[in-house]
């Protein structure tokens, strides 16, 4: 008894059962009849809990290895590096895993409330994205990490059409083309990254490109490249970004919801192999070039938009748009910071987006979708871009009469508040933290109180490399005024959902919805009032990016696991 | 070998991005059909271009690998060729579903872009000839 079962729950799988656990609890669902939707969300919320726990667990093994993080390996076939696949689980990753799981969990328990119903399968889909998100977050090997994108994207076009609908059918049928094509310049640059290395693991990778001859190691930078423009798609960098605000808006809200870590899986392997495998490349002007690009277009699509689903695609835009500035700009307190920035970005992009549907089923009164939905037309201004009737502030109004506001409207303005103070980074919650830590190593890099001195202004050595440079001082522009527009923006669109509302009854509203947005928006909360420890747990992962040395050697030295004599299924 | 190899993916490849970025759905899948077969051979390859060599190790090995061929681009391949099977079902459904809903196979369902979108009047189904409708 002791034996086989000893060895199924050691610590060491611990790696591997983020992957799993999804998959086994999607192939359950599907032996259920797909109309037995109270039996299935029971066993998501399980499975996607117990993949939060363990994401957690994971986050404080890999933090007890102190700043460097001793990354724990995982042989998924039982071959030693570079043969096999290998999962590895470092500092990034396990923070990568918590925020995708706490995104996911959020969104399924809102899902429960009403979307589940409107088509089949939901349940299994989000599971298998689930899986594909833990996957492309583990992974260490190149090829794998293509199969698990392929398992996300493949959920993530059922999960866009869950629902079905015109503006769905369509969007989705943009997405899908895109990714297809992109997926096809994944396979290409890691095509082109094996022929000329001749191996696919990323440790591996990273210890021969710096040896390679001049004709492969241009081979491997155009593969690298290549690789480039498909994680800047997922990303949704600037000129490749035109799909995200129609998918996201044209999703049920909780596959939104999902759907906004989704960009940051683009976010993260550019990180991972930008410093792992090819550290000091030439790109990264070209990643900050976008990444300020980004800001910008995101920027005067939130002040153009007039839907909420519109403005979070946009805030969601601005939000990668930064991180890729700040990744591309190279400096290890900044890339700490910029992962702070992603966390609060996407814990409260995905509360938007949830909240988004209690405030559209409001207005629309019960309706699941709005009638502009069905039409063409914006949903404040007429075609000849006249307000409509009820909403133009400059319209005589009531007299105002001492009404008390209700508690639920207070409340869902209340997260209303909080979502655009977090997405604007404004004080009080964690997106002004994330802005403060961002300026301060963009502009101050020995952080408060130590670096600018009086002798490094009288040596005027302004090409110091602790000085923000030009592209510095235009991302450090644009993030305070994105904050500006973005507060624009969202006190615009809660002006007039809020505000100008007239003639409307008081929301319903419903524990399983509102509890996911409120538990997210904790989490906003969390992040700032532990902002010290979280920003130093990011600060050393961001260091230990920068020493792919630990990783390297982590992998490699795995060593597999020796047979038991006599086992079924030992390794040859 | 290698230059007719070439040529030939570089051929479909360009045929494939170019049906792709037509206008009507079904252009657009077989563009990405043809894409997708171009990537694979270009992944095939990678693993260099030999004649009568064995992929798989088998029986004692010899003193160098001069012999063999690379096996793991020939196993990418066909992972590839089963995702991208599986992707271009997929899309075909999708299609078909936006034929239905839009009444037409342009990739933004309307017919032609003439000017400004909300000017465009929905346009009426279709039927076609044999349609079943």
């Amino acid at each position: 008894m002791s034996g086989p079962l000893q060895g199924l729950v050691s610590p060491d799988h611990l790696v591997v059962a983020p992957i799993l656990l999804p998959m086994l609890a999607a192939a359950a669902m599907l032996l259920m009849r797909a109309d037995r939707f109270r039996l299935q969300a029971v066993v998501a919320v399980f499975s996607t809990g117990l993949g939060l726990l363990l994401s957690v667990l994971l986050l404080l093994q890999v933090n007890a290895g102190g700043p460097d993080g001793t990354p724990a390996v995982y042989l998924a076939g039982n071959w030693k590096a570079p043969f096999g696949i290998s999962l590895v689980a470092d500092r990034l990753s396990a923070f990568m895993l918590v925020l995708a799981h706490g995104v996911a969990l959020g969104a399924l328990v809102f899902s429960t409330a009403r979307w589940q119903r409107v088509g089949v399968h939901f349940h299994p889909l989000f599971q298998l994205q689930v899986m594909g998100l833990a996957g492309a977050f583990l992974t260490g090997d190149l090829f794998n990490l293509f199969v698990f994108f392929e398992i996300l994207l493949a959920a993530s076009y059922g999960l866009l059409l869950h629902g079905s609908g015109g503006a769905r059918v369509q969007a989705g049928m943009h997405y899908i083309a895109l990714n297809l094509a992109a997926s096809s310049l994944f396979l290409i640059g890691s095509a082109l990254v094996y022929g000329s290395t001749g191996t696919l693991n990323m440790a591996d990778l990273a210890q021969r490109i710096p040896n390679l001859l001049p004709g492969d190691a241009a081979l491997a930078r155009t593969g690298a490249a290549l690789l480039a423009v498909t994680f800047l798609t997922k990303a949704a960098a600037w000129p490749l970004n035109f799909w995200l605000v129609r998918t996201y808006s044209a999703a049920t809200p909780p596959s939104a919801a999902l759907f906004a870590v989704m960009t940051k899986v683009g976010l993260y392997t550019l990180l991972r192999l930008g410093t792992l495998c090819f550290p000091g490349a030439d790109g990264n002007l070209a990643l900050v070039a976008m990444g300020l690009a980004t800001i910008a277009f995101g920027v005067i699509g939130l002040l153009a938009s007039q839907r909420l689903a519109y403005l979070a695609g946009y805030a969601l835009m601005v939000s990668s748009g930064t991180v890729l500035s700040a990744i591309g700009l190279e400096k290890p307190g900044l890339t700490g910071a910029a992962l702070y920035y992603l966390a609060s970005s996407t814990l409260g992009a995905s509360a938007f987006l949830m909240l988004t549907d209690i405030v559209e089923r409001w207005r629309n009164g019960g309706a699941v979708t709005a009638g502009f939905q069905q039409s063409r037309e914006a949903p404040f201004l007429g075609r000849d871009l006249k307000p409509l009737q009820d909403l133009g502030l400059d319209e005589e109004q009531e007299q105002p009469t001492g009404k008390t506001v209700p508690t639920a409207t207070a409340l869902v303005g209340l997260a209303f508040a909080m979502c655009a103070l977090v997405l604007a980074g404004l004080p009080p919650l964690s997106g002004f933290t994330a802005k403060v830590a961002l300026l301060t190593s963009l502009l101050n890099p020995q952080g408060m109180g130590g670096g600018v001195t009086d002798v490094s202004i009288n040596a005027g050595v302004l090409a110091h490399p602790n000085t923000p440079g030009v592209t510095g001082w235009i991302f450090a522009v644009l993030l305070v005024g994105t904050g500006f527009a973005c507060l624009l923006g969202f006190s615009r669109a809660g002006i007039r959902n809020f505000w100008a509302a007239q003639g409307r009854g008081v929301p319903r509203l419903r524990v399983v919805e509102c509890l996911p947005i409120g538990v997210l928006l904790a989490g906003c909360l969390a992040l700032t009032v532990w902002g010290g420890p979280v920003l130093a747990y990011f600060e050393d992962t961001a260091r230990a990016l920068q020493k792919p040395r630990v990783y390297i050697q982590a992998v490699m030295q795995t060593r597999a696991v020796p047979s038991a004599a006599g086992a079924p299924g030992g390794a040859p | 070998m290698e230059a007719i190899l070439a040529i030939a993916i570089g051929v479909v490849a360009s045929t494939g991005v170019w049906l792709m970025l037509r206008g009507r759905t079904f252009q657009v899948v077989i563009g990405l059909a043809l894409l997708s077969y171009a990537v694979n051979l270009f992944i095939f390859a990678t693993g260099r271009l030999s004649v009568d060599r064995e992929p798989v190790l088998l029986g004692p090995l010899g003193a160098t690998l001069q012999h063999y061929d690379d096996p793991l681009p020939q196993a990418l391949v066909l992972t590839a060729i089963v995702i991208g099977f599986a992707m271009t079902a997929l899309l075909l459904v999708v299609t078909m579903a936006l034929r239905g809903l839009a009444g037409n196979d342009h990739v933004d369902g309307i017919h032609a872009p003439p000017g400004p979108r909300d000017d465009v009047p929905p346009a009426p189904p279709r039927h076609l000839p044999g349609d079943g409708t």
